[in-house]
């Protein structure tokens, strides 16, 4: 893992939640199976995994709406759960489902958690890079799910956190709204605050995050910076590659095909000359060797090589996989 | 420490407790009085009670006289803010994770429940000005020392019934929640000795420990003999900390 100089916002250690009792019909269900993580100011800290992998559940245990079964949390080095006001004011939470009362208007609501702290972000400022002006006025209830969701951001943010948790927050956004959302997180960044946020967008997590977390059944099963994960760092280049492909100077013949060291998949439509092949399962230099000597052994040396990186959706991937 | 980290002390502090509260107190005031629903559980159908049983005992002395109404109509007011409105309004919000959001704010847990306590007060209030002067126009003359004790019995009746209306919320779904809370509050207001007195001879006396009857008793008692009847109040006060102790264990947040 590389080394960070951030000063750490979060920690959890070992950190378990179960629910039931061992008495009770469904017995023990164990959410987290002890995670640990660590999340740095001026960082986004990505977690990701599949439906029901504790993603939610590790954000509550975080945030101090959940006391874990054991383990610890260390949140701006406090204990969550039993903090008060002044750690609370510190943090700024959006929720999966939003938390926003249905009855109230944006501009209300925002106006009224912003009297909860003593200097608040100016709402006027978030109207802006949020691009809420449109529908301040109207029953959060008569919102659509991309400008709910950055009403949750904005009551997540009014506060002037130093550290900020986000549930999911590109679900639901159009193209447009998602570069507004990407854009202020950047902002964020860049002035010092710690995100950690949950997304299923791996292409957004890939782009925005400076440390990811797996988790898979309740655990981290990886964890590190996106090129560390990728294999595009360090020593462990060779495992970046995830798929090599060719363009064949002529048609390639069965007995060549069953004569080569992996499977080939045929990228175009006909096999002929200038035909692309790819092979998925390159993963070291030794195995492009074998690939170019049996290049030679029948004179299909390529016209054009390409490579394709590993990204975080392949890791993803590998990972989740049953 | 990098210089992002310092700027990052020096801002993001809550304001003052008080503030907080009084804030989060205002604010669900004003929602529950600009929410049609809620006003006519709270005021339309309690005033209309009040116009219903003074017309009836124009015809039948069934009815008691407008000296026992209006307090046991401002009974039933105050259960529907403080019990029904206060739990229905609660249960949605916790069901869309309202409840969750706010606890994660400086408002937290504690201010929280103080809020929602304040806000409830602050519509009672509003329900004894409106009903008060309704009733006084109908000829209500509560003794005068009574007004005092009135104020004790609906701050603890609406502890009372704001607890078992929270307790209520964050227990069951948002739809059970409405359910019940209204189901409760017309069986209260009908039966249940708040609007119209029970007989609490021999063992009747029984019925005194519903938190309805205790509540009307004892609203009873402040305006019509301008006394505290401590029976009530205890019995209500009970209601209250058993309420709370009991939301305390149970209660959960989304």
């Amino acid at each position: 893992m590389a080394v960070s100089f951030s000063p750490a916002c979060l920690h959890l250690a070992n950190v378990r939640y179960a629910v039931g009792t061992a008495s009770s019909a469904r017995g023990v269900t164990e959410i987290l199976a002890g995670v640990d993580l660590t999340a740095r100011q001026g960082e986004v800290t990505v977690i990701i995994g599949p439906n029901g992998a504790g993603k939610t559940t590790t954000l509550s245990c975080a945030q101090g709406l959940l006391r874990p079964s054991a383990g610890t949390v260390q949140l701006l080095g406090q204990d969550p759960y039993r903090a008060g006001a002044q750690l609370r004011a510190r943090v700024g939470v959006m929720l999966q489902d939003g938390g926003l009362p249905q009855s109230v208007k944006p501009r209300t609501l925002l106006k009224h958690v912003a009297t909860l702290h003593r200097d608040p972000w100016p709402l006027e400022d978030l109207i802006e890079r949020l691009d809420l002006s449109a529908f301040l006025g109207t029953t959060i209830r008569r919102l659509s799910g991309g400008q709910k969701q950055r009403v949750a951001l904005a009551a997540a943010l009014i506060g002037d956190p130093e550290l900020v948790f986000l549930d999911e927050p590109s679900a639901g956004l159009d193209p447009q709204s998602r570069q507004l959302v990407f854009a202020l997180i950047e902002h964020l960044r860049s002035s010092g605050i710690g995100i950690v946020l949950t997304t299923h967008l791996l292409e957004e997590a890939q782009h925005l995050a400076d440390a990811v977390y797996i988790l898979k059944d309740g655990a981290v099963v990886r964890h590190g910076t996106v090129s560390e994960l990728t294999g595009s760092a360090g020593e462990q280049h060779s495992s970046a590659v995830r798929r090599l492909s060719f363009a064949a100077p002529r048609a390639v013949t069965r007995a060549e095909l069953d004569d080569a060291p992996f499977a080939l998949e045929l990228d175009s439509h006909a096999n002929r000359a200038g035909a692309r092949w790819g092979v998925p399962s390159i993963t070291s230099p030794a195995d492009l060797t074998e690939l170019a000597r049996w290049w030679e052994r029948n004179g299909l040396f390529p016209a054009e090589i390409s490579f394709e990186a590993r990204t975080l959706e392949d890791v993803f991937w590998e990972v989740s996989s049953p | 420490m990098s210089a992002p980290d310092t700027e990052a002390q020096r801002r993001s502090q809550p304001a003052a407790a008080h503030r907080r509260i009084l804030a989060h107190g205002l604010y669900e005031a004003r929602l529950t009085l600009r929410n049609g629903e809620q006003l006519l559980v709270s005021l339309i159908l309690p005033l209309l009670v009040l116009l219903g049983l003074h017309r009836a005992h124009a015809v039948t002395d069934v009815v008691p006289g407008i000296d026992i109404i209006t307090p046991g109509v401002l009974s039933l007011a105050v259960m529907a803010s403080a019990f029904t409105g206060a739990a229905i309004a609660t249960g949605f919000e916790r069901q869309y994770g309202v409840l969750a959001y706010l606890a994660t704010t400086p408002l937290g847990a504690t201010g929280l429940i103080l809020g929602k306590s304040l806000a409830v007060l602050c519509v009672i209030a509003v329900q004894v000005v409106v009903l008060g002067a309704s009733g006084a126009v109908l000829g209500w003359s509560p003794e005068p020392l009574g007004i005092l004790w009135l104020a004790v019995v609906l701050v603890i009746g609406a502890a009372a019934f704001t607890a078992l209306g929270l307790l209520l919320a964050g227990t069951v779904r948002a739809e059970a929640t409405l359910a019940l809370a209204n189901v409760a509050w017309v069986l209260m207001g009908a039966a249940g000795g708040a609007v119209l007195p029970l007989d609490h001879h021999g063992a009747g006396a029984l019925l005194l420990a519903l938190p309805s009857a205790a509540l009307g008793e004892a609203v009873r008692g402040a305006t019509v003999d301008g006394h505290l009847a401590a029976v009530p109040v205890l019995i209500l006060a009970t209601w209250a900390l058993v309420a709370i102790a009991a939301a305390r264990k149970w209660f959960t947040w989304k």
